[in-house]
């Protein structure tokens, strides 16, 4: 009864404000663009003939026909997956190093990831505007040093993205390996090398698969939000970035098309859904 | 000596936090950029904090995100405190996965889609019961403390999961009312986490631009809304000053927030 009472509330309130709205942008991705306010034929029409159904499958249809649509999702998978590996391979190490750092040290260090977090994610994005730029400060460093004549295209392309995915995603990386790697029991690592293991060989053995679950964890919470993300592509990617999150913002707020961006958004829902069940599995596997 | 740090990854944690840092530090500095080209230094200058104090767009922008902030901060730690308390204590209800799967998937939802459909519902809403009329800053409180929620229930149910329960069953034997033991006991000793959820929501309303472009009306123009204006023209120093005092202010409130829960309790193990 206790229970009843406790979760009430937030319950009542998440199922408002995210549930339903998922049901409504269904809902209207089944509906023809309409000039007037709300841009978009209603589902049920009362007319003479009594209520009649108006449901058209033509949004998808169309996402279907046009490849435009199909390459902005791959674009988009293949950014935050790319991403993804590259957020892994820096964050690994460094939450690693976090762990085997003296500790009264650890704390600090951690806090060190965590706090680019509390900053402001649109901040840390431009800040790299002005580092990549064409006159930028990489660029201006790089001819300073006499390494290249002229600068290199670092903005406006596939690159900036990465960097710009695996900048803002870090800290979602690293802690959840922290998490799991703090968990480990050096006295294994001691008894592998105490049988003769090298220490490349024992962290192949024992640490990476005992890993496992932080690598899951992390490489969802980077890949998942990466997959829809628009400031990135749109700040760093460059005008003609194919993106899906890209996609759905302008069908949105330029060509005023509803029903398509609901219907956009649908289909990444449920591209999404997948390895969204797995991250709400493993955050509860850690409960238990 | 296993256990000891290698020059591998010694070396790694300096790559880290020079990524992490390099470029929040290059931002900062050419705040101070007598120049109006980012990139060139000319002199050290405190002109642009100067014309950002006489900004009135930014002004005005700024205040209306603070009070989005507050109040969805609030908000959110009051329906969070709450989920998370829920999913942490009650095992067993009727529709707990459900619960659990909303409370966690705002998390890790592409932004895109939150917003989208957020504003769908209250076009939707408006339409059967004109409430709520037209969109403002009522919308995009309501699609914060969603969002807020999600990430103060994580906080509190991870502080509620390390937690020495006897303190209360003791409270309980000494026929201390439920209520009451939550109030003077369980209340006091999640305090640091119900202080760090209520500055992640406040610091998340802060800094959304997506979420707020789709469910902002005409009159709640958000600071992060002109910032993007803002950058897509170029970058602008004015820009670098309004980052370098929002990371000061951001620092100066995780550091009181340490301290405080530095006070509080030795973290976890």
């Amino acid at each position: 009864m206790r229970a009843r009472a406790v979760m009430a509330l937030p319950y009542l309130w998440l199922v408002l404000f995210f549930l339903v709205p998922f049901l409504i942008a269904f809902k209207i991705s089944l509906a023809e663009p309409a000039s007037g306010i709300p841009p978009y034929t209603p589902l049920i029409e009362s007319g003479a003939a009594g209520w009649r159904v108006h449901a058209v499958a033509d949004n998808y249809r169309i996402l279907v026909a046009d490849k435009l649509y199909a390459l902005a999702y791959l674009n988009a998978v293949e950014f935050a997956g790319i991403s993804t590996v590259f957020c892994l391979l820096l964050g690994y190490p460094l939450a690693y190093g976090i762990v085997r750092a003296p500790r009264r040290f650890r704390g600090v260090l951690l806090l060190l990831v965590i706090l680019p977090f509390w900053t402001s994610f649109l901040i840390r994005v431009y800040a790299w505007i002005g580092l990549l730029k064409g006159n930028g400060l990489i660029n201006n460093m790089l001819i300073a040093l006499g390494l290249v004549h002229e600068p290199l295209a670092l903005i406006n392309n596939a690159f900036a993205i990465y960097v710009g995915i695996v900048y803002s995603y870090l800290p979602f990386m690293v802690l959840p390996l922290y998490a799991q790697l703090e968990k480990l029991d050096p006295a294994l690592l001691e008894a592998a090398a105490d049988l003769g293991c090298r220490p490349w060989r024992a962290f192949a053995r024992v640490t990476l698969p005992l890993s496992l679950p932080g690598i899951v964890a992390g490489s969802l919470l980077v890949f998942i939000p990466a997959v829809g993300e628009f400031v990135i592509p749109d700040l760093l990617g460059g005008p003609d970035t194919l993106m899906i999150g890209k996609v759905l913002w302008d069908e949105f707020f330029a060509n005023r098309d509803w029903p398509v961006a609901s219907a956009v958004a649908v289909v990444m829902l449920v591209l999404l859904l997948v390895p969204m069940g797995f991250i709400r599995r493993l955050l509860q596997g850690e409960r238990a | 000596m296993i256990t000891r740090l290698s020059p591998f990854l010694a070396l790694m944690l300096v790559v880290g936090y020079v990524f992490l840092y390099g470029p929040i530090v290059a931002l900062v500095v050419y705040s101070f950029n007598a120049s109006r080209l980012v990139t060139v230094w000319a002199g050290f200058s405190t002109h642009w904090y100067a014309e950002l104090l006489h900004n009135e767009a930014i002004r005005r922008a700024t205040l209306v995100s603070l009070e989005i902030a507050l109040v969805s901060a609030t908000g959110a730690l009051l329906l969070g405190t709450l989920a998370g308390f829920a999913l942490q204590r009650y095992r067993r209800f009727r529709g707990r996965a459900l619960f659990g799967a909303l409370a966690t998937a705002p998390l890790v939802m592409p932004e895109v889609i939150t917003g989208l459909s957020l504003l769908l519902l209250f076009v939707a809403l408006e339409q059967a019961i004109g409430w709520p009329e037209g969109r403002g800053m009522l919308t995009i409180v309501i699609a914060h403390v969603t969002l807020g929620t999600a990430y103060v229930a994580v906080v509190v149910e991870a502080r509620l999961a390390g937690f020495d329960r006897s303190l209360e069953e003791a409270a309980l034997d000494l026929g201390a009312r439920p209520f009451k033991v939550f109030l003077v006991i369980t209340l006091p000793l999640i305090a640091p986490a119900l202080a760090a959820g209520w500055l992640l929501a406040f610091t998340l309303s802060l800094d959304d631009l997506v979420i707020a472009s789709f469910t902002s009306g005409p009159s709640s123009t958000t600071l992060p809304m002109v910032i993007f204006s803002s950058v897509r023209l170029g970058v602008s120093p004015q820009i670098n000053a309004l980052a370098t005092l929002f990371l000061v202010a951001v620092a100066v409130l995780v550091m009181v927030a340490g301290r405080l829960m530095g006070a509080g309790s030795r973290p976890q193990r």
